[in-house]
């Protein structure tokens, strides 16, 4: 894919990432301050908390989505940062590589996780 | 594959504001901040895949993750997202051309997009600064 069509993604994943992280950190690490608008709990890692947000198809497709835009986002910032140390041409494409790898199975990891968890009944 | 310039500066050709000052030092200190959250983030994704396991293999993770250092790290992770939201708000800005202005003639007292630009980083760090106060307190003292 050419580059500017890469850099295109990664600004458009940073939008769509600072809603959906906005939104996950309100409601994860902002807790007294959400609940005082009624949206929230002051106990969002609890393990009951955790597994019925995790069973509610809204923060499935919310949790799926953050994934893949912030891999996306993330390594190609990574990969970026290693680019401008002067590397050669063989070792920047091995890096876009591994780079492409490593978020394609992580992405599969956790949609898997995501999926699995809220086909999970009785818990 | 784009051209690249080669770096003979190294590490502080990478991290030096030189004579875009500020700027470039906000630019530098965005890019350390999304490596942190970076790592922090391919960490996160392990931690939540035990929630495959049940209940009882997350609750176990979230009590390994219950000591003041994990907690001092989950806080600095906070602080880094903040900034690097803020500052790539502006940066996005810059990026589609809507902060740097329209072209004019080159005449004296000399302005430059730079210029231009330095009210809008001072904005996005006081933005940046109250989160930091507000999220902060919650955080830290509020959120068990």
């Amino acid at each position: 894919m050419r580059e500017s069509r890469l850099w295109f993604w990664h600004i458009l994943t940073a939008v769509v990432i600072l809603f959906l992280l906005g939104l996950h950190m309100g409601i994860m690490h902002m807790g007294t301050l959400v609940q005082a608008l009624g949206l929230g709990s002051t106990h969002p890692t609890a393990s009951a908390e955790v597994f019925e947000r995790s069973r509610q198809f809204f923060f499935m497709i919310t949790y799926i989505a953050l994934l893949g835009t912030a891999l996306f986002h993330g390594l190609y910032g990574f990969r970026s940062i290693l680019c401008e140390l002067s590397l050669s041409k063989t070792l920047q494409k091995a890096i876009g590589r591994l780079c492409t790898a490593a978020g394609f199975a992580l992405f599969l990891y956790g949609t898997y996780v995501a999926v699995r968890v809220f086909q999970m009944k009785g818990v | 594959m784009q051209h690249r310039y080669k770096n003979n500066l190294g590490l502080w050709g990478w991290l030096g504001g030189g004579r875009y000052g500020a700027d470039r030092y906000a630019y530098a200190l965005h890019r350390l901040s999304g490596l942190g959250i970076l790592a922090y983030f391919l960490m996160h994704i392990f931690v939540t895949g035990t929630r495959v396991d049940g209940p009882e293999a997350w609750e176990s993770a979230m009590h390994f993750f219950e000591n003041p250092l994990f907690r001092l790290g989950e806080f600095l992770v906070f602080l880094a997202f903040l900034y690097h939201a803020v500052n790539g708000i502006r940066l996005v800005l810059v990026e589609l051309g809507l902060l740097v202005g329209k072209p004019g003639l080159p005449s004296y007292p000399y302005s430059h997009s730079v210029i231009r630009q330095r009210p809008v980083l001072v904005v996005a760090m006081v933005i940046t600064a109250v989160l930091v106060l507000f999220a902060g307190a919650d955080f830290l003292f509020l959120t068990k």
